[in-house]
């Protein structure tokens, strides 16, 4: 099984870093949508620490989702998602490795992101050290939740918005318990482990629902 | 969208499926493909590994080539090398081609390290023809093979095919320029009253 | 030397071969120059102390940050208006520059904030139409990445260079229209420079140096971006180049 999942995992990686690529658009989204911010709610820097961890969240969230309309639409489009069909590969593992090489080229920078955009929010260095765990922990989640909308919306000529209409709802749960425990990081009486914990549980939930969803979406739409 | 279709074909022989446009030519590949689900009726393959489904025995070589502009030509090969899982039944000796010696094969080696955007419409095309050496699986499925291909390179294609044929395999292909493939049977669809597969029991 | 003698990429890449070296050594010695003064002949800050150093990286890189931006803008004219062949290419070859010195800019001057204010960050105006411009250098960027031909890819970048040329006056006098921390204009002002000689000085030396840095690298750059256009010529070339065919081994004559 080993060859068949690195030769995927390594073309897919290969094709969103290469020309025509969007590995870092997804990072420069993240970075305009926590710019915008503080023109919307005043430059504060009290406030602007207060909702920091939620703005890095929704950001992350938006960028995500907006970052997986091309997830299997590009495969579509040029036939490749038809042959994969009849590979001989069970097909959640197939989502699953998409999804894993997708959250690698776009999840991973966000990460790696979020301590800098962090300084723009005026986080302390713990709350810092929190979000960043918890987006690691929890993007995962969000790009394997988003992969149903994205094997749903693959037919759509303009699924980009329905997609994201569609998986908002879903990503909810995570969002509330990335949020939590990045506040229960700065405000000392809150456990941090508690949400923390639940985030984990809900990533692997989504490594579980998030392909078999999306295969069996697919299967529908060969039809 | 049909009614009384059937047909068998024996290991070794060519089914070449005519018929006016639009009569459903590239729906009856993607059935026999397994891309479209079967109403009725069933679809058997003999021969095969048990618990496989047909569809896993099956190269489909149809309108799109499948191809990654942003891949070079020998990885997009290489990548499909690897994920498609070959295939056999018995009576089938056909065996995998290296990856290059494919692509010399049909007159496009030289290309091997560029970038697929760089190719000629022709050249996608036998890129992902490639595809169907690389991993030997008994049964080809080709819409409009010819389609794109010049004089030579069909050529080219017919060889393959009769050599695919020669080693045991099957092919099933929409066409509208006469092949000239050995052991050929016609399906002619007509629109209206039943399909007429006409040499349909001359095989066995 | 006309303007247009220069449109022959073949006649651009000769001068660069001469005038490189020059630049090169010219751009060492200002630096060299540059850091002498201000590490050890420009004072200390009877306030600031050493941390007052950082000026002369900051101020630098934040003027070379616009001023890259301005000659984005003009070859970006030159690639709508009239047209010239390499217009395209200097553009493209100073976005990534110009992101490395508003990156350094922006470094540089949250760390210089951290003493001086207490933060690594605010978001006044001078400080946020910077950033903005980092992020349209960014977009830019990407713009060039995901196009797949660089003739199209070019003239989409230039005119999304134009119009974000708008922000350049908004940085320029955001110090002087909004209140902000950041100090206002000191150097260049209509009335004279308002500071010491004793820190203009190094300050200028500097300021010289980086221009050099930003005339090699931007050279470099452009020969970089015509070598890979010719590679890419050269390549599509190569797979439409008649091939001859190799006998078909496994193949049978088709009656």
């Amino acid at each position: 099984m080993s060859t068949w999942a690195l030769a995927l995992f390594q073309r897919d990686l290969r094709l969103s870093v290469r020309v025509g690529g969007s590995a870092l658009v997804g990072v420069l989204f993240f970075l305009a949508v926590v710019t915008v911010i503080p023109f919307g709610v005043g430059p504060d820097l009290n406030l602007l620490s207060r909702i920091g961890p939620a703005i890095l969240w929704i950001g992350a969230l938006l960028a995500t989702l907006l970052g997986l309309d091309r997830l299997f639409q590009a495969d579509r489009d040029d036939g490749t998602l038809d042959l994969m069909l009849m590979a001989g590969r069970p097909l959640e593992l197939v989502v699953l490795i998409k999804c894993l090489a997708h959250w690698v080229a776009t999840g991973l920078p966000l990460v790696v992101a979020a301590p800098l955009l962090a300084i723009f929010l005026n986080l302390e260095p713990a709350a810092m050290g929190a979000v960043t765990l918890t987006l690691l922990v929890g993007t995962p989640a969000l790009t394997l939740i988003g992969a149903i909308g994205a094997a749903l919306t693959v037919s759509l000529r303009r699924g980009g918005l329905l997609l994201a209409v569609l998986v908002v709802p879903l990503a909810i749960p995570v969002l509330i318990f990335g949020v939590s425990a990045a506040d229960a990081a700065i405000h000392d009486p809150v456990p941090f482990l508690t949400p923390f914990l639940i985030l984990c549980a809900l990533s692997l939930i989504a490594a579980v629902i998030g392909p078999i969803a999306s295969a069996a979406a697919l299967r529908f739409e060969s039809d | 969208m049909f009614e009384d279709l059937s047909f068998s074909l024996e290991g070794g022989s060519a089914l070449v499926v005519t018929g006016a446009n639009g009569i459903g030519k590239s729906s009856l590949l993607r059935t026999l493909a397994g891309l479209v689900s079967l109403a009725h009726g069933s679809i058997r393959l003999e021969g095969g590994a048990p618990d496989t489904p047909s569809e896993e025995h099956i190269h489909y070589f149809g309108h799109q080539d499948a191809v990654k502009p942003a891949l070079s030509v020998l990885e997009n090969l290489q990548f499909w090398q690897s994920f498609a899982a070959a295939a056999h039944v018995s009576g089938f000796s056909g065996s995998s081609v290296d990856p290059m010696d494919a692509l010399n094969l049909l007159g496009i080696g030289h290309t091997a390290r560029l970038p697929a955007a760089f190719l000629s419409a022709g050249q996608k095309r036998r890129l992902s023809l490639c595809r169907l050496l690389v991993t030997p699986r008994p049964v080809w499925l080709m819409d409009e093979p010819t389609s794109a291909l010049d004089r030579v390179s069909e050529t080219q294609l017919l060889g393959l095919m009769n050599a695919h044929l020669a080693a045991g395999g099957l092919i099933v292909t929409a066409t509208h320029s006469d092949l000239a493939l050995e052991k050929t049977l016609i399906l002619h669809l007509r629109a209206g009253d039943a399909a007429a597969p006409s040499p349909e029991e001359a095989l066995q | 030397m006309a303007f247009w003698d220069y449109a022959n990429p073949t006649r651009f890449l000769k001068l660069v071969q001469v005038v490189l070296p020059w630049l090169t050594g010219l751009c060492v010695l200002a630096s060299a120059a540059g850091l002498y003064m201000s590490f050890f002949i420009a004072p200390e800050d009877y306030q600031q102390g050493q941390t007052v150093r950082i000026m002369y990286i900051h101020v630098p890189a934040a003027w070379l940050s616009m001023m890259c931006y301005s000659i984005m803008a003009v070859s970006s004219l030159g690639t709508l208006v009239w047209k010239h062949p390499l217009a395209d290419v200097s553009a493209k070859a100073a976005a990534p520059i110009g992101a490395a010195f508003t990156f350094m800019a922006l470094v540089t001057g949250s760390l210089w904030g951290k003493p001086m204010w207490g933060t690594y960050w605010v978001w006044d105006a001078r400080l946020t139409s910077v950033l903005v411009l980092l992020i349209m250098y960014l977009g830019l960027m990407t713009l060039w990445r995901t196009m797949e031909d660089p003739i199209k890819a070019g003239k989409a970048a230039a005119v999304l260079t134009l119009v974000g040329a708008l922000n350049l006056p908004v940085i320029k006098f955001s110090v002087d229209w909004w209140n902000t921390l950041h100090q206002p204009a000191s150097v260049m002002r209509m009335d004279g420079p308002t500071i010491h000689p004793d820190i203009l000085w190094p300050l200028l030396v500097m300021a010289v140096a980086f221009t050099l840095l930003f005339f090699v690298l931007h050279l470099m750059a452009m020969r970089n971006e015509i070598m890979r256009r010719r590679v890419r010529t050269l390549r599509l070339r190569a797979a439409s180049a008649a091939h001859p065919r190799s006998a078909v081994a496994t193949a049978q004559p088709a009656e």
